[in-house]
Parts: C-alpha cells; sequence; structure tokens
C-alpha cells in the first residue's frame, strides 16, 4: 500500500484529478491464493489477459508472448486460471 | 438604481434567477415552488436569460442534472418544493460531498402523509445534515435577496458548497409584496463571472467525480467536508455585507428584534418571524420586556451567535414548525438548548412546535408563548420542554 494522504492534503470534493492513477491503488495485498503459471503448457492465446479484471498479466506484444503476473495488483481472483484453455495456470496458496 | 415591483416570492426569485442567468437550470414542477420556475421557464422562452432549461421527469433527475452541469463547470440553479426535496435526497447529499455550488430554492411545504401542500419546515429540516448551507427568509425581499448572496457565497473559494434558500410556502411563495429589485448589470457585477474548479469538460486536465471512496479515504474526505461547512460562517456574513453595501439591506447570521434588554425572547425561522416582531412590539407596548431571535441561517448554525444572543435573557421560547417524532423537541430547539449547554449564564428553554401543515400563527399564539416562558422562570422550573401552540386538543 502506498503512503496515504492525511484529511487535510486531500482535493475537496474527493474528485480524482490525475488520469489513471488507479495503479497507485495496490490491490495485490488483497490476495489469499495466488497464480502460477506452467510455461511449457502455455500456448501464449492471451485469454487470460483479456480476462484478468486488473490487468495484471504481463504480456510481451513484441514477441506475442505471455510473460507472467504483476503481483502487486493482482489480487488473486482465479479468473485467468479458470479461463485458461490449456490448464497452464494453477492458484497456489499464500498463506 | 433598483426597480420597485409587487410581486410574489416565487417570482420574486425568478427575477433573481433572471439577473443571475446561470448556465443550466434543470427543475420539475411541484407546488409550491412551481409558479417560480415556470416564470423562469418564460424567461428562458423570450430569450432574456442564457440559461440551459432541463426539464426532467423528476426531481432526483433534476439533481442528477444540477450536478452533472454543475461537475461539468457551470453555474447551476434549481427549486423544488417538500415531496420533491425528499425525492431529491440521495443527490442532494451527493451535491455537497462533490462540494458543487448549486443553489436551490425550496418553498417550505410539509412533507406527506397526509397529502399537504402547505407550510412547514419538515422538509429543509430533514435536509438539515445533507451538509448544505441553509439561508432562511422572512419575505420575498428576503427570498430574491438571498438568493442572490447564495449565489456569491456558494461560489467562494474557500466555500465551494451548495446552498439552499428557503420560503415559507404560500405565505411567502404566493403572497405579494412590495419588492426592490437591483439593477440587473448590479447583479451581475456582485456575482461576478462563474469561477470554475476542476471542470469535467476541461478536456486538458481530466478528472473524476464521485469515485469509489472505502474505509481508507472516505472518512478524510468526510471531515473536510465537515471542515468547509465549519468554516464558511465568516464567509456567509462576508458576502451579506458586501450586499448590504450595494443594495442597503443589511443580514446577519441572526437578526436580534428587541432583545437588548430583553428579558424573554422567542426565537423563530422564516415568515413567523414578521408576526412575531409585531407580537414584541404590542407587548413591549405593555411594558413587557420582550424580544425576537431570528434564524437567518441554520446551516452551518452560527452556535456562538446564539450563545451571545441568548445568554443575558432569563427565558427563550424556541418555535420549531417541524417536528423530530420522538426526539426531544423541534430540530431548532434541540440545537438551541444544546449550544446553550456550555454557556456559563443561561436562560431556560422551552419548545413549541406550531403551523404544521400549514396551521395559522396569529400574534395571540405568540403571546401565548411568551406568557408560558415567563411562567416557567418565575416559577423556576420546567415542567413541559415541548409543547404545541394552535393545536386542538
Ligand atoms: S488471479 Fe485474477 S487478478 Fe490475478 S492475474 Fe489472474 S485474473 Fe488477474
Ligand atoms: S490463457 Fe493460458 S495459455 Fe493462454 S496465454 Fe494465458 S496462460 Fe497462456
Amino acid at each position: 500500500m502506498s503512503k496515504q494522504k492525511g484529511a487535510k492534503d486531500l482535493v475537496p470534493g474527493g474528485m480524482i484529478t490525475e488520469a489513471g492513477n488507479a495503479r497507485e491503488y495496490e490491490t495485490g495485498d488483497w490476495r489469499t491464493e495466488k497464480p502460477d503459471v506452467d510455461h511449457d503448457k502455455c500456448i501464449h492465446c492471451f485469454f487470460c489477459w483479456a480476462y484478468c479484471p486488473d490487468s495484471s498479466i504481463i504480456v510481451d506484444p513484441e514477441e506475442g508472448k505471455m510473460k507472467g503476473f504483476d503481483f502487486k495488483h493482482c489480487k488473486g481472483c482465479g479468473i485467468c486460471a479458470r479461463i485458461c484453455p490449456k490448464n497452464a495456470i494453477t492458484m497456489v496458496s499464500e498463506r | 438604481m433598483g426597480t420597485v415591483l409587487g410581486l410574489n416570492g416565487n417570482s420574486a426569485v425568478a427575477h433573481a434567477m433572471r439577473q443571475v442567468n446561470p448556465h443550466v437550470v434543470a427543475a420539475y414542477p411541484i407546488t409550491p415552488q412551481t409558479d417560480c420556475v415556470e416564470r423562469f421557464a418564460e424567461f428562458v422562452a423570450d430569450g432574456r436569460v442564457d440559461t440551459e432549461f432541463v426539464t426532467v421527469e423528476s426531481e432526483h433527475s433534476a439533481m442528477s442534472a444540477c450536478v452533472g452541469a454543475a461537475a461539468g463547470g457551470g453555474r447551476v440553479m434549481t427549486a423544488t418544493s417538500a415531496n420533491g426535496l425528499a425525492l431529491m435526497w440521495e443527490i442532494v447529499y451527493i451535491a455537497a460531498s462533490m462540494r458543487l455550488p448549486i443553489v436551490m430554492m425550496v418553498a417550505n411545504r410539509a412533507l406527506s402523509g397526509n397529502i399537504n401542500i402547505h407550510c412547514d419546515h419538515s422538509d429543509t429540516m430533514g435536509a438539515r445534515d445533507s451538509g448544505w448551507i441553509q439561508l432562511f427568509s422572512e419575505n420575498a425581499q428576503e427570498a430574491y435577496d438571498n438568493i442572490i448572496m447564495a449565489i456569491k457565497i456558494a461560489e467562494d473559494m474557500s466555500v465551494r458548497l451548495p446552498v439552499m434558500v428557503t420560503q415559507d410556502g404560500f405565505i411567502i411563495s404566493h403572497a405579494l409584496e412590495r419588492m426592490e429589485l437591483l439593477d440587473d448589470e448590479e447583479v451581475q457585477k456582485f456575482i461576478g463571472p462563474y469561477k470554475e474548479r476542476y471542470p469535467m469538460l476541461d478536456l486538458k486536465n481530466p478528472v473524476t467525480y464521485g469515485p469509489l471512496d472505502l474505509f481508507d479515504y472516505y472518512f478524510e474526505h468526510k471531515w473536510s467536508q465537515i471542515d468547509a461547512v465549519e468554516h464558511c460562517l465568516p464567509i456567509i456574513q462576508k458576502g451579506s455585507d458586501e450586499f448590504g453595501e450595494l443594495s442597503g439591506r443589511n443580514y446577519e447570521l441572526l437578526e436580534s428584534y428587541k432583545l437588548d434588554d430583553a428579558e424573554f425572547g422567542v426565537i423563530a425561522l422564516g415568515s413567523t418571524c414578521g408576526t412575531a416582531k409585531e407580537a414584541v412590539d404590542r407587548m413591549r407596548e405593555a411594558g413587557k420586556k420582550v424580544g425576537l431571535l431570528k434564524v437567518r441561517c441554520f446551516r452551518p448554525f452560527p452556535t456562538e451567535h446564539i450563545i451571545k444572543a441568548l445568554s443575558p435573557l432569563k427565558g427563550v421560547a424556541v418555535l420549531d414548525r417541524s417536528s423530530t417524532f420522538g426526539g426531544f423537541g423541534g430540530p431548532v430547539f434541540n440545537e438551541v438548548r444544546s449550544a446553550l449547554y456550555d454557556a456559563p449564564e443561561r436562560p431556560l428553554v422551552i419548545d413549541f412546535l406550531y403551523g404544521l401543515g400549514g396551521r395559522d400563527i396569529f400574534m395571540e399564539d405568540i403571546e401565548v408563548a411568551f406568557q408560558r416562558i415567563e411562567g416557567v422562570v418565575t416559577k423556576g422550573r420546567i415542567d413541559t420542554h415541548v409543547d404545541f401552540l394552535g393545536l386542538r386538543e
């Protein structure tokens, strides 16, 4: 979690005045299970990338490859594991 | 110089809105407010204002459109009454939370049920905790003046809060009075051009209004709203003083009427203050040391001013035109008694609920209130804290 501002430092009215600042909200600390990919099984179809609600699948568009996960923001919902046509992703407990 | 006209409160406010010439008005008809917005719609149709007039399908939509327009960067006004205000409820709070300086006239009317179209303060008293500034008017002139002051106060960069200007339904909204209107240019000069703050239509500086705000920041945002409301009393007074210089009509947060050497006082809001002044005059002629405290600004509640005005008195009768149903007396009584609790010298305070659903209040009723508080003080004890005026039991 990034450092939180005090009440006196906020924009009156609670508006967000910076575009795209949702990335500062690190939802990664909500996670209890994390996805783990078996790169040998992966066919780089990008289904996981399309379905991830937190834009947390890291892909290399040049190479056309699925690379892994952004664990600062991946909240461990398991959608990627469910959608993967090759069962290349498994959810593992972080407890 | 201004113009002298015979107008009712609704028309007076419609003229104030015409002179303000807001970017957007979104409103829905409801008695007794309707003919205010009807008059304003005529000004729109006749091309006398530049306003985008949005005819909506409900008050919920009216306030929603106002919020959108104000967030977009416009000067925005509306008007409503009673059940219309109740239907707006959700968005009324949102307008204040987003610090949007919308100005709304409320022609006070009793909330249903049963269905009643006449005056009491249950509508705006219900909205007292919504974060809006609330200015009550004694007559049509004050309603007109308050609207113009409200624009200036709401839009002050240190305030940026919505303002509700009330006038008693029918008693003020539909009664013809001698009115002094300022010149159109004077009003424009007084309010100045609208100053935007974080307008959504500024595409170069994108901004998100009303995002999800959970346990990590909501509390801090509420503090900042509480702080803003608590600190706007001096700006309300400053706006009123500047208006006084322009118009010759001077307004305070509270108006003291013959309270200086008084022993007993009544407190009231709205048109009843006119009746109470007459009653005070009549009782003064009979040698009674009585006076009136008129509350013009109810939100934020001017606690310090109340203490200063009431502390020297022996007894105070509060006149409440709405009930809290199970609370300790009406809303004005609640606030006044609470304000006085820590005062080193404080009067005995009793409450009278009166005028619900438009029941008339007469000078004789106010004299009864004075007699009762005098009796309480003589006895040195309050037997009945909350009673009724003008009720058939
Ligand atoms: S677990 Fe959920 S949040 Fe994390 S990468 Fe998979 S789909 Fe995205
Ligand atoms: S869905 Fe499965 S196969 Fe497709 S890219 Fe993601 S991990 Fe690889």
